[in-house]
């Protein structure tokens, strides 16, 4: 008797596991049945050519109003929102944005797999765009919208167009430090006369990136000498680059690796902020990394969605990316300069193909290796 | 109560509450029912995580997981994490005692105020301790003297205690009120003093509370990736999000994922042994009547001291922080959003996140406190596997599951509401279990002899046991909810905005004068349903 009550109720317990798988993951606490048709009205655009979208383009420009377009944003909203707002203002196509970290909406998007609801990704990071590319998730932008930047800037394939550019400088705290003070090269940093006076943020993606393209520019082997240079200095390890400057302004240390842009931000908020952007013209230490869009080949509005690239390197757009203040990135259509920043051209960036910054995984390893992390 | 009634039941205690899975056959199938299904939902990240590792080699996942890179991690996060909740106990168990049960000056002002650090997002308290006492930060410059450094060991461990040990104090709280004070009152009368009866009589029936608590801070300690981060102390979460944020190779982050929920499985268990006692409870609610206040006489100056200095370090620094960053951005002409939309946007989901945990945590919590069936104690158990969990973890894999099972209901609240569940249910299932177990089964016991329906005695003698700890449950989530960041990221429906949206955004991309009043909405919001716990004690006391 005993034995066959248990029995039942083990064999109840898998009925309930069964409803529940039966159910999809249902909750305890929600009436509604999660069950649905798992077949989506649409299917994907798999099927299309992916390297021409823009074949039609008459078919697509009198709906194209009432469309509305997803963006997953990795870029800020206090960026990049009223851009993304202008552009409705402008075109009449309506915009949702999902703002989150940029890997992690990445890492999003390549778990949502076909179903993804994203038409537009906008990340701040050369690997990012890459890692996307390289699951095959873009379509191959139209050429002459590849055409406005210049060749570095955009994936060699067409898969996604850098929008802004950030240069790696060397922040350095002014009350501590003169211009002529510091070196033309990352290189010089391993010298022990900057033991205890440099931030890092190595968890930061445009740090990794920059290590990435030492590794594809110099070998792994001078990589991982130059890290281990720095860390016999004892650098002061920060969590992301707003952290490193505002550790070089406080004087905790006295240099910052740092993406140039975060500057602008504080002395917006604090004109007497102590620190100053020292370039580093043709060192890999001065990488010029992109934030860039791709347009999701799943999207069921690869229209809009090019429109929306196209209307973030207009002129408009770009100058004035190039001037806010609070956000000040180097505009990378050709021929549109920043009044604030030097010129693309004078910083002689090292020409590293950016979109060869994909072995994110090695870097990662060899940064855990040397113990960096610490 | 009265010594012979103890006697009595706990001589009947063997009889009716047999162990083994028979007495499952006395719970009411609306009970075991909703519980089970629950159970299987709460799963749901872990066999995420199972089906995203097994694309790993096997050769593969043998060299992670026996790295001495993953054992060191292990060992620090271990390390942090016991001592985070070995200072939270011995910081929340005696906070609690004062706000509750003494005559401590601004008892009800310190009760919601040491609660508070609760509802400041790690990353943002971690943040201001950062620039409060960084070499050159704000208590540097202004008062001219250098604290300890905030990094490494010390700060990560000074800060997640602040900021955790609510968790211990809350659970507390709640049992405290809930307790009888008959034993409390024989032990005075027979001579004992207040601090006396505290430790030997008081402190013992606070175990299973205490425990739930403590259960609570180690498991959100393994989860942690705001704080360990800024203040620089590497643990197997921050590693985690590493390999999630810098690879985009989901297969190894999802290894370290499963280690973690294996150190989840270890310290449910061990929680259990301390919160054992199950069959053997010391009072019976009789009455609802109030505990009479002690009397702290020279101990007053103490007691105030010790919370007011952690209402200082917990509260008025991050609130300073925050204040001083408003002040100088208004100053130098940034304008402040009052954010009326994000608040009134985190108060929804967080209402919508704390009445959904209840409900689906008061069926296991019921379940597991009454029964000894051993898959009521697997329902429990699986219910903390998405809480131990780095928020990118549960957030991914409701991400993977959702969009592909309930495509309809992917990214709208309902999904999100859902995740809040998943991440938070054990803080409310912690608090009713304990309340309930503040009573023994036998007067379920009493009403079933005495004819009741067993729907009734669910009805009429269960649930309002379970009254208290639901509202102590539902505070934890909500202050825990309106905090949330990863899932709500990625999760909530496109565009939804909530406080603790806005001050990650602001504060990631340091835009600090707008990330503060979004951060003070945090705290004002927060204290809400403290509030109400208050408020609802002194109409008991009435």
């Amino acid at each position: 008797m005993k034995i066959r009550r248990t029995r039942s109720r083990v064999l109840a317990a898998f009925a309930v596991l069964a409803l529940v798988v039966a159910a999809c993951g249902g909750n305890g606490d929600d009436p509604e049945p999660a069950a649905e048709p798992d077949d989506t009205a649409e299917e994907p655009v798999d099927d299309e050519p992916v390297d021409d979208p823009v074949d039609d383009d008459a078919d697509a420009a009198d709906d194209v109003s009432d469309v509305t377009l997803t963006v997953y944003s990795g870029r800020n909203e206090e960026l990049v929102g009223d851009i993304l707002n202008a552009f409705t203002d402008a075109t009449g196509i309506g915009i949702e944005v999902r703002y989150g970290d940029t890997a992690e909406l990445a890492a999003t998007i390549l778990e949502e797999g076909d179903a993804s609801p994203a038409d537009v990704y906008f990340g701040q990071d050369a690997g990012a765009l890459g890692a996307l590319e390289a699951a095959g998730r873009f379509v191959t932008l139209p050429d002459d919208v590849l055409d406005l930047v210049d060749d570095r800037f955009h994936a060699p394939s067409g898969a996604w167009t850098g929008i802004t550019g950030r240069a790696r400088v060397i922040a350095y705290n002014t009350d501590m430090l003169d211009a002529g003070d510091l070196p033309d090269s990352v290189f010089d940093l391993t010298d022990p006369e900057w033991q205890g006076r440099i931030g890092w943020a190595p968890e930061n993606g445009s740090f990794q990136a920059f290590v990435t393209a030492m590794r594809v520019e110099f070998g792994d082997d001078t990589a991982r000498e130059w890290l281990e240079g720095i860390i016999a200095n004892d650098p002061v390890v920060f969590p992301n680059n707003t952290t490193t400057v505002e550790g070089v302004s406080r004087g905790e240390v006295e240099v910052g690796l740092v993406n140039h842009y975060y500057l602008a931000r504080f002395t917006a908020e604090d004109p007497d902020f102590p620190v100053e952007n020292h370039f580093l013209p043709g060192d890999i230490g001065g990488l010029v990394n992109v934030a860039g869009v791709g347009v999701l080949s799943t999207s069921e509005h690869q229209e809009a969605a090019i429109e929306l690239v196209r209307y973030l390197l207009s002129v408009d757009v770009q100058e004035f990316f190039g001037q806010r203040t609070d956000a000040l990135e180097f505009p990378l259509r050709d021929g549109v300069d920043s009044p604030e920043l030097p010129t693309l051209e004078s910083l002689g960036a090292p020409d590293v193909d950016l979109s060869q910054l994909e072995d994110l995984q090695g870097t990662l390893q060899l940064l855990q290796e040397v113990g960096a992390f610490q | 109560m009265r010594p012979a009634d103890q006697v009595i039941e706990r001589h009947e205690a063997p009889a009716s509450v047999t162990r083994g899975p028979r007495s499952v056959t006395r719970t009411h199938p609306l009970v075991w029912l909703p519980a089970m299904v629950v159970a299987m939902a709460m799963l749901i990240p872990a066999v995420y995580l199972v089906i995203a590792a097994s694309e790993l080699p096997l050769e593969r996942i043998l060299e992670i997981v026996t790295d001495l890179e993953t054992l060191r991690l292990t060992g620090r996060t271990l390390g942090l994490a016991a001592s985070v909740t070995g200072a939270s106990v011995l910081l929340g168990v005696p906070i609690a005692w004062l706000t509750v049960r003494t005559d401590l000056p601004g008892r009800r002002f310190f009760a919601i105020a040491t609660a508070l650090p609760l509802v400041i997002p790690t990353y943002v308290g971690a943040f201001a301790l950062v620039a409060a006492l960084a070499p050159g930060g704000l208590v540097e410059s202004w008062l001219g003297w250098r604290p300890p450094s905030p990094y490494g060991f010390g700060g990560a461990f000074v800060a997640l205690t602040l900021f955790t040990f609510p968790y211990v104090l809350i659970t507390v709280q709640a049992a405290l009120r809930g307790l009888d004070p008959s034993l409390e009152e024989a032990s005075r009368s027979l001579g004992r003093g207040p601090f006396v009866t505290f430790l030997r009589v008081t402190l013992p029936q606070l175990r299973p509370s205490a425990a739930a608590g403590g259960l609570l801070v180690t498991l959100y300690v393994l989860s942690d990736f705001g704080a360990v981060s800024i203040l620089r102390y590497s643990t197997f979460t921050r590693t985690l999000y590493l390999q999630y944020r810098t690879a985009f190779d989901r297969a190894p982050a999802a290894l370290l994922g499963l280690l973690l929920v294996t150190l989840t499985i270890i310290f449910v268990v061990a929680e259990a042994r301390v919160a054992k006692d199950r069959g053997q409870q010391f009072g019976r609610r009789g009455p609802t009547r109030s505990a009479p206040q002690v009397a702290l006489k020279r101990w007053r100056i103490p007691a105030v001291v010790l919370c007011s200095s952690v209402v200082l370090i917990g509260l008025v620094i991050p609130v300073t922080v925050i204040t001083y960053w408003l002040v100088r951005g208004l100053a130098s002409g940034e304008t402040a959003n009052l954010a009326f939309g994000p608040a009134g946007r985190s108060l929804l989901v967080a209402a919508l996140g704390a009445v959904a945990a209840v409900a689906a945590a008061a069926p296991v919590a019921i379940w597991s406190s009454r029964s000894r069936s051993r898959f009521a104690r697997l329902a429990e158990r699986a219910s903390f596997t998405g809480y131990a969990l780095p928020g990118i973890v549960v957030a991914l894999a409701l991400v993977f599951v959702g969009i592909r099972v309930a495509p309809g209901l992917y990214q709208t609240l309902a999904m999100l509401v859902f995740a809040y569940v998943v991440l938070f249910l054990p803080q409310a299932v912690g608090a009713i279990r304990s309340s309930l177990l503040q009573v023994e089964g036998n007067v379920e016991a009493a009403a079933r002899t005495l004819g009741s329906p067993r729907l009734t005695v669910l009805r009429r003698v269960t649930l309002p046991l379970a009254r208290r700890g639901a509202w102590a449950g539902g505070a934890l989530v909500f202050l825990t909810v309106l905090k949330e960041l990863p899932a709500t990221l990625l999760l909530a429906p496109t565009g939804y905005d909530t406080l603790a949206v806005r001050v990650w955004s602001a504060t990631a991309e340091a835009f600090y004068t707008r990330a503060s009043v979004p951060a003070m909405w945090l705290i004002v919001l927060g204290s809400i349903p403290l509030a109400v716990a208050m408020i609802r004690e002194r109409g008991e006391r009435l």
